[in-house]
C-alpha cells in the first residue's frame, strides 16, 4: 500500500460510514458558530425541530455584525444586534459555549479557535464561513460551508462530503528582507490564479513554510480559498506543538503527552502520493499589491498596472477592462504612488499580534498622511490585551491610526462600516471582489508593512523604504 | 426541497470569470433578510444604476433574459464567500440551473441543498452553446437530470455528469439530514470509540477557564 497524505490520514479516521454513492459521512470534531451565519443556524434548528447533538463540540463568538468602534456594544451596530442577541439567547439554552464580546476569548472565528487552542491537529473543523482554511495552518481539515450543511452539522455532528483530489504546494527557499507570508500567498495565487485550487485540498510544504511561524501559516492558509480550495493545510510540527502547549482549550497535564504522539503521527508518508503538485521559489517575491476586483490580480509593488490589450483570452481581457474601470486604473501606470483614502489592518488573514508588530514597526516612523483614515482592528480581544500590553496601541494612535474593538470590521463590512463609493483603501484583508468593503469601494490586498507604509505615505507605498 | 427532475427555460450567458458570491448577493441583505425574497437582489451591483434604476446593458435586465432559468457562465463562477444565499439570490430570481467550465467548491455544495442544478461542461462546449443561442436567444434550452442531457437549440444533445447520489436526492427532492439520522447509530459508535482514542477532543469543556 503506498503512503498516505497528512489529508488523508485525518480523513480516513473520521469516516463514520460509506454512503451508497462513495460519499463519505465524516464526523466533524469542531464546529465554530458566529453572529452571521452560526444564529441563523441556530434559530433555523429549532424551527426544523431537530436536536442540537453535539454541544460540547461547538463553540460561538461574535465577530461579523459587531460595530468595531472604541466602547462599543451589541447595539452599536443596531442592524446586527438581532444576530448577537438571539446568539447569546441560544447558546445559552443549548449549553454552547459562547465567547462574548469584551470577554477572554471572545474575536475573530478563525482568529480565537488556533489561540485557544479550541482547534487542534489532526482535527476537522468546519464554520458558516469560508476562511475557516486558516485553520488548517494547525495541521487540520478545516473548511467552510453553507447554510444547510452549517445544520446538517448541528443536528448530527456529521457532514456528508466527497473526497477531494489533492494538492502540495511546496514554498521554497529564503525569502528577501521585508517579504512577509501575505506576499508568498498572493504571489502563489497572482501565479496560478483564483480556480486552480478548485476540487483540491491544498498542502503547503517547504522549507519557506517550516521556518514560518505559526501565524505566518495561518496567513498562507486563510487564502487558501482564494486561491479555489476550500481546504488549506500544514503538517504539523515542533512549532505547531509549542504553539498549542498551554492554551486554555488545549489538552494539558497528564492529557498533553497522549495527544501529542498521535500529532506526530499526522505529517504525511514520504511515498505519499498528490493529485497535483506546484513549487514557488519565494526568494523572487516582492512586495504584492492588488489592482484589480480578484485575489489573483497582484502585481509587485515596484510594478505596473497590466494592459488588458496584451491578454489573449477575450473573457479575461473583458474582465481586466471592467476590474480596472471600477478601480479607476490607468492600464501601464506604476501600482505605487497611487493615492488612497483609507487603510485597513485587520480580518482573519492579518490580525494577529506579529501582524500588529509589524504594521507598529512603520508607524514608529512617521505620521498617518492628512486625507488617509487609517484603522487598526485586533483580531481578537487577547491580541487587543497584548497589543495594549506591549503598548503598540499607543504606538498606532500616536502615529495617527485609529485603534479600535476586535471583530471582522471592513474586512466585509457587514457591520455597517464602510469604504466610501469611490475611495480607495489598502486593506490587509483578503478580498478585493467589487463592493466587498462597501458600494463602489476600491480595494488593494497587501500586508499589514505596506498597509502601513501606505497609510504614512497616503499613496500605495513599498514598506521597504520606510523601514531602515 | 423541491424536486429537480426538467427544466426547461430561457438561457442567459454571464461568461465573464470569477464571478463571486459577493457579487451575487450583498452581505448585508443577508442581515435579518428572509431567504425567499431574495430576488430582486441578486447581482445588485450590475443589474442597477447607483440611482436605483435598472442598467439596460447587464444581460440579465434584458429581454428575454430577464426570465432566464438557465445561467450560461465563466470559470470559477459562485468562488468567494460561503454564503448560501448567493443561492437563495439566484433561485429568488428563477434561476435554478448554472452551466460554467468550474464552479466555486463551497457555492456547488450550496446548490445541492436547495435543489439548484450546477453542471459542469468544458469551456469549448459551452462557446458552442452560447453560438447556437446567439441567433435566437428566446428559443428555450432544456435539462433533463434524469438522462443527464441538455437538450440545445438546433437539437443538440449534450450529456453531462452529475454524481449518481446527488442526482438521486435532486430527482426526488429528498433532505440529507434526515437521510443521515438514519445512521444515528453508527455516528454514536464512532463517538464513543473516538472518546477513548482521542478524548482530548471531547474534554474541551472541562478545561475551560477561558
Ligand atoms: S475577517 Fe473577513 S474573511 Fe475573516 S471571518 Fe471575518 S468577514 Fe470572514
Amino acid at each position: 500500500m503506498t503512503g498516505r497524505t497528512l489529508f488523508d490520514k485525518i480523513w480516513d479516521s473520521h469516516v463514520v460510514a460509506m454512503l451508497e454513492d462513495g460519499a463519505a459521512l465524516l464526523h466533524i470534531d469542531r464546529h465554530l458558530l458566529h453572529d452571521l451565519s452560526g444564529s441563523r443556524g441556530l434559530r433555523d434548528l429549532a424551527a426544523k425541530g431537530y436536536a442540537l447533538r453535539n454541544p460540547e463540540l461547538t463553540f460561538a463568538t461574535v465577530d461579523h455584525a459587531v460595530s468595531s468602534a472604541p466602547g462599543r456594544d451589541a447595539v452599536t451596530n443596531p442592524a446586527g444586534a438581532p444576530l448577537i442577541e438571539t446568539l447569546r439567547r441560544e447558546t445559552a439554552a443549548r449549553g454552547i459555549r459562547f465567547f462574548d464580546l469584551g470577554e477572554d476569548g471572545n474575536g475573530i472565528v478563525h482568529v480565537i479557535g488556533p489561540e485557544l487552542g479550541l482547534s487542534l491537529p489532526g482535527m476537522t473543523i468546519v464554520c458558516g464561513d469560508s476562511h475557516t482554511c486558516t485553520q488548517g495552518a494547525l495541521g487540520a481539515i478545516a473548511f467552510g460551508i453553507g447554510a444547510s450543511e452549517l445544520l446538517h452539522v448541528l443536528a448530527t455532528q456529521t457532514l456528508v462530503q466527497r473526497k477531494p483530489k489533492r494538492m502540495r504546494i511546496r514554498f521554497e527557499g529564503k525569502p528577501a528582507a521585508g517579504i512577509t507570508p501575505k506576499d508568498m500567498i498572493l504571489a502563489l495565487i497572482g501565479r496560478l490564479g483564483t480556480a486552480a485550487g478548485g476540487g483540491y485540498a491544498v498542502e503547503y510544504a517547504g522549507s519557506a513554510i517550516r521556518a514560518l511561524d505559526m501565524e505566518g501559516r495561518m496567513t498562507i492558509c486563510n487564502l487558501s480559498i482564494e486561491l479555489g480550495a476550500k481546504i488549506g493545510m500544514i503538517a504539523p510540527d515542533e512549532t505547531t506543538f509549542h504553539y498549542l502547549a498551554g492554551r486554555p482549550f488545549a489538552p494539558r497535564g497528564a492529557g498533553w503527552e497522549p495527544a501529542l504522539a498521535a500529532w506526530r503521527r499526522l505529517p504525511g508518508d514520504d511515498d505519499a502520493a498528490f493529485d497535483a503538485e506546484a513549487a514557488i521559489d519565494v526568494a523572487a517575491i516582492a512586495p504584492q499589491v492588488s489592482w484589480g476586483t480578484s485575489p489573483q490580480d497582484v502585481v509587485a509593488i515596484d510594478g505596473r498596472i497590466p494592459d488588458p490589450a496584451a491578454e489573449p483570452d477575450a473573457a479575461r481581457r473583458a474582465a481586466m477592462a471592467a476590474a480596472l474601470d471600477y478601480m479607476g486604473l490607468r492600464p501601464g501606470a506604476p501600482l505605487a504612488g497611487t493615492p488612497i483614502d483609507r487603510v485597513f489592518i485587520g480580518s482573519c488573514t492579518n490580525s494577529r499580534i506579529g501582524d500588529l508588530r509589524a504594521a507598529a514597526a512603520i508607524a514608529r516612523r512617521g505620521r498617518v498622511a492628512p486625507r488617509v483614515t487609517a484603522w487598526v482592528v485586533p483580531g481578537s480581544e487577547r491580541v487587543k490585551r497584548e497589543a495594549e500590553a506591549e503598548g503598540l496601541d499607543r504606538v498606532f494612535r500616536a502615529a495617527g491610526f485609529e485603534w479600535r474593538e476586535p471583530g471582522c470590521s471592513m474586512c466585509l463590512a457587514a457591520n455597517g462600516e464602510r469604504v466610501a463609493p469611490g475611495q480607495r483603501c489598502v486593506s490587509t484583508s483578503n478580498r478585493n471582489f467589487v463592493g466587498r468593503q462597501g458600494p463602489g469601494a476600491r480595494t488593494h490586498l497587501a500586508s499589514p508593512a505596506t498597509a502601513a507604509a501606505s497609510a504614512l505615505a497616503g499613496r500605495i507605498a513599498d514598506p521597504r523604504r520606510i523601514a531602515g | 426541497m423541491e424536486p429537480f427532475t426538467t427544466l426547461t427555460g430561457i438561457a442567459a450567458p454571464l461568461l465573464r470569470p470569477n464571478i463571486d458570491t459577493d457579487i451575487i448577493i450583498r452581505i448585508e441583505r443577508l442581515i435579518g433578510g428572509d431567504p425567499k425574497s431574495l430576488g430582486p437582489y441578486a447581482f445588485e451591483s450590475w443589474r442597477y444604476r447607483p440611482d436605483g434604476s435598472e442598467d439596460p446593458d447587464f444581460v440579465l435586465n434584458r429581454e428575454p433574459f430577464r426570465r432566464a432559468r438557465i445561467l450560461i457562465a465563466g470559470e470559477n463562477f459562485g468562488c468567494g464567500s460561503s454564503r448560501e444565499g448567493a443561492v437563495w439570490a439566484l433561485q429568488g430570481f428563477g434561476i435554478l440551473c448554472i452551466i460554467a467550465p468550474s464552479f466555486g467548491d463551497i457555492f456547488f455544495n450550496n446548490c445541492f441543498q436547495n435543489g439548484v442544478l450546477p453542471i459542469r461542461l468544458e469551456r469549448p462546449t459551452i462557446e458552442r452553446l452560447v453560438a447556437s443561442l446567439a441567433g435566437d436567444p428566446a428559443r428555450p434550452v432544456s435539462v433533463d437530470l434524469r438522462q443527464s442531457l441538455i437538450l440545445a437549440p438546433l437539437n443538440e444533445r449534450l450529456s453531462f455528469a452529475v454524481d449518481p447520489g446527488r442526482r438521486a436526492a435532486l430527482l426526488q427532492g429528498l433532505d440529507e439530514i434526515g437521510r443521515t439520522l438514519r445512521h444515528d447509530q453508527a455516528i454514536a459508535a464512532f463517538q464513543a470509540r473516538d472518546r477513548a482514542e482521542r478524548p482530548w477532543v471531547y474534554a474541551a469543556e472541562t478545561r475551560s477557564e477561558a
